[in-house]
């Protein structure tokens, strides 16, 4: 976080899919555990061009402390794009035969930016990031996992005097702004898309408790 | 034990108790970041020399370098013309990461080909 402002409550909401859901089956996934997973640019339903490409600056990180090789995104887009495909929409288009040929990857996470920046209102400015991913096993088409990336941070939480918040959220706007707060709250928002014990990731084979991690099994 | 140790990890910002993470991550995945919404902060050479020295510091400390870094590093050098240091690089990551065996071995075809 990058607002540290005292007088400024923020509250972050973090959440990976929703609670009541009944949890996923995992068995498919842990028979196709893959040990490497490419990320392909996401598609974008938003009106900010570069969302996608800072979603996924975010994504490597926890993917690979969970244990799984992650190619290079920035790398793999450039030679996607040297190889005539220069659109995300084109990358995601790509079949499965020829991304084991070309990349050799084991999985391929396909995301969709459905929804992320800063929405005004009077009194309060909230930041939400969202967006939806399905994984896939590349040899056999089954998909592996579905879920979704989302955070929320709202800058006048807490606060009941509405000079107060409005000081607060015009502060925040003009702060947020240089800051990308969006940056910092799609971070979370993977982080826990990843990790969240009940419909997160599988454990990959570099991590130290994959024969640990009992679900699906 | 079901203590959500990798919550704590993705959530180590906010709790303050993240537990040792995998890899020394250093400044790729800002100069990632950068490469996209600022290009101008994000030249090959800087990346090349923030890169170099996060490998480096790994090294000093004992910790991994991430999956990706060296490769994105090649890559980098490959950007400025370098291409002894991009297929040594390369060669890393594969050493490494098997996992990244069939593009490192299509992008040195690539790079050796006249």
């Amino acid at each position: 976080m990058n607002l540290h402002l005292p007088a400024v409550t923020t509250l972050v909401m973090l959440a990976s899919g929703c609670a009541t859901l009944t949890p996923p089956d995992y068995r498919p996934y842990r028979a196709h555990l893959p040990r490497s997973i490419v990320v392909l640019p996401p598609l974008n339903e938003t009106t900010d061009v570069n969302a996608p490409y800072v979603y996924l600056s975010t994504v490597t990180r926890p993917l690979a402390e969970c244990g799984y090789y992650v190619f290079p995104v920035a790398a793999v887009d450039a030679f996607m794009k040297e190889n005539g495909l220069p659109t995300a929409g084109e990358m995601q288009g790509v079949s499965l035969d020829k991304i084991r040929d070309v990349l050799g990857a084991d999985a391929v996470l396909y995301v969709t930016i459905e929804g992320w920046g800063q929405k005004y209102r009077v009194v309060s400015s909230d930041t939400v990031v969202k967006a939806r991913a399905h994984l896939v096993d590349v040899i056999t088409g089954t998909t592996l996992w579905t879920g979704t990336a989302f955070a929320q941070q709202s800058s006048a939480a807490g606060q009941s005097d509405p000079i107060a918040m409005l000081i607060t959220a015009l502060f925040v706007q003009i702060v947020s702004s240089i800051t990308d707060p969006a940056h910092d709250l799609v971070r979370d928002a993977n982080g826990v898309m990843v990790f969240d014990q009940r419909r997160g990731f599988l454990m990959g084979s570099h991590h130290p408790r994959c024969d640990a991690d009992t679900r699906g099994r | 034990m079901r203590v959500p140790v990798p919550v704590l990890l993705a959530l180590g910002a906010l709790t303050g108790c993240a537990p040792r993470p995998l890899y020394h991550w250093g400044h790729y995945e800002d100069l990632v970041y950068q490469m996209y919404t600022a290009p101008g902060k994000a030249e090959p050479a800087v990346q090349v020399e923030k890169l170099s020295r996060d490998i480096g510091e790994a090294q000093t400390k004992g910790e991994s370098v991430p999956p990706g870094v060296h490769l994105h590093l090649g890559y980098m050098y490959f950007l400025q013309g370098n291409a002894t240091a991009a297929c040594r690089e390369l060669e890393t990551e594969k050493q490494l990461f098997p996992e990244s065996t069939v593009f490192v071995d299509r992008l040195l075809a690539k790079m050796r080909a006249p």
